[in-house]
């Protein structure tokens, strides 16, 4: 491991000051769940890690009217212990509760998940399904990516060298919605996901019809995949078998996976159509109550 | 703004219940700071990247990895380790019952495994039995398959 310098600030300007002063030989250091799995296997040589932790605004939970704010830093375990989440957000608590094992969820949050941007990340697609947002800062000011956005490639994001992801904003759920998300794995636990959906939905008032959905697939394809056709093609929808399949469908043909250790293209292909029938099926029944 | 760049950083903490005053190299990991600052051996390595569970310690009453945690991170914060379990006047009820119920074989695995239960019961005196499997899916076993570890975990609850 090429031997880095620790630093940690209390604020944002001072961590995007620190950050811009190394440009790509320094990273954020949130869980390091990953990093320091990077930076030992050296794909990664640092000059500096910057541990965000002692900055107050990226390990806060905030929820309120608008919706909920999620710190950059806050690791998984602080979101699925959190009642309000569980149950105005429960499509995020299904993915923050089967990243690592608890002692990986002790560390390990939503933000570095986002910016680690593994294909797999099991925190990403429902918040992609839920409209969520990146709140990005650097030295020059702020920004805001949709989170569909954020992950470019393998490994790879949105985000240049000095700036910092602070928090990831979720809309508050329209009455009548639903989020779901889970992944399948040949074990029950610490696991990679071979295939994972996240379902978004709105129903009308008699929740019999679908007003919108949303559908993001992960580990099929370089990054993770919002599936618009699937979800745009229940928007007006009554909720049943047929319209269900069809969007189920669509979601198999938006996922591009490749064939490798965990799975097979075929065998992904049909993961997706079939976890996405399920996904859409529990997004429903969560969003009727 | 703590900034000891390049090389070491002034950490302070309390390991087991005795304080201590550290110089850190800002990439030393907090298992590599027990073993070979303090001299606390008895956390183990394992695979180096947050799958086997090995290294488990105990920060501020939640489990960790202690291979990917820095020893600087430490600063201000409550550790605990395998070698605070037992106490003068005996083992604790958890390293009793892996005793007992001879859930280890080769032992490495062992101090991961109690340190991680002790978080576990520490919070929930009397688990599931599916709630334990879970609790420690992040702890690896190369020996024993398991069901003696659980079993000695049923043992040592409530």
């Amino acid at each position: 491991m090429h031997p880095f310098a620790y630093v940690a600030p209390s604020t944002v300007a001072e961590a995007v000051a620190e950050l811009s002063k190394h440009g790509d030989r320094a990273r954020p250091l949130a869980g390091g769940t990953d990093l320091l799995v990077k930076a030992r296997a050296n794909v990664w040589e640092l000059d500096a890690v910057v541990d965000i932790k002692n900055i107050p605004e990226l390990m806060t939970l905030t929820i309120n009217g608008s919706g909920l704010s999620i710190g950059a830093g806050v690791p998984c375990y602080q979101v699925y212990d959190n009642s309000e989440i569980a149950a105005q957000y429960p499509g995020i608590v299904d993915g923050a509760s089967i990243i690592g094992g608890i002692q990986i969820q002790s560390r390990a949050g939503l933000g570095g998940n986002l910016c680690n941007a593994a294909p797999s990340g099991d925190g990403i697609p429902s918040l992609i399904a839920l409209s969520a947002v990146a709140k990005i800062a650097s030295v020059n000011g702020t920004r805001e990516v949709a989170i569909e956005n954020f992950c470019t490639g393998p490994s790879r994001t949105v985000l240049k060298a000095g700036e910092l992801l602070v928090s990831i904003e979720v809309p508050k759920p329209a009455a009548n919605s639903g989020a779901a998300y889970t992944r399948f794995i040949p074990r029950n636990e610490m696991d990679i996901a071979v295939a994972g959906v996240g379902v978004f939905v709105q129903l009308d008032a008699s929740g019999k019809n679908f007003e919108s959905a949303r559908i993001a697939l992960a580990s099929v394809g370089p990054t993770l995949i919002l599936a618009s056709a699937a979800g745009d093609s229940l928007a007006g929808k009554p909720v049943n078998d047929e319209t269900i399949a069809a969007a189920s469908a669509l979601a198999r043909d938006a996922a591009t996976p490749i064939t490798d250790m965990r799975g097979t293209i075929e065998q992904r292909k049909q993961l997706v159509e079939v976890l996405t029938g399920r996904m859409i099926n529990k997004a429903v029944e969560r969003a009727r109550g | 703004m703590t900034t000891n760049s390049p090389s070491k950083v002034h950490v302070t903490t309390t390991i087991n219940g005795q304080q201590h005053e550290l110089l850190v190299p800002g990439y030393m990991s907090l298992l590599d700071t027990l073993r070979e600052l303090i001299g606390l051996t008895g956390t183990k390595e394992g695979c180096l990247d947050g799958n086997c569970g090995a290294c488990t310690v105990n920060i501020d009453g939640r489990i960790v990895d202690s291979c990917l945690v820095l020893g600087a991170e430490v600063n201000g914060k409550e550790v605990s380790t395998i070698e605070g379990m037992a106490t003068p006047e005996g083992l604790h009820p958890l390293q009793q019952a892996f005793l007992e119920e001879a859930a280890l074989q080769c032992g490495i695995c062992t101090p991961g495994f109690l340190v991680a239960a002790k978080g576990l019961l520490d919070n929930e005196p009397s688990p599931t039995e599916g709630r334990i499997r879970h609790w420690l899916a992040g702890n690896l076993c190369r020996c024993t398959g398991y069901d003696k570890i659980v079993r000695a975990v049923q043992k040592a609850s409530d």
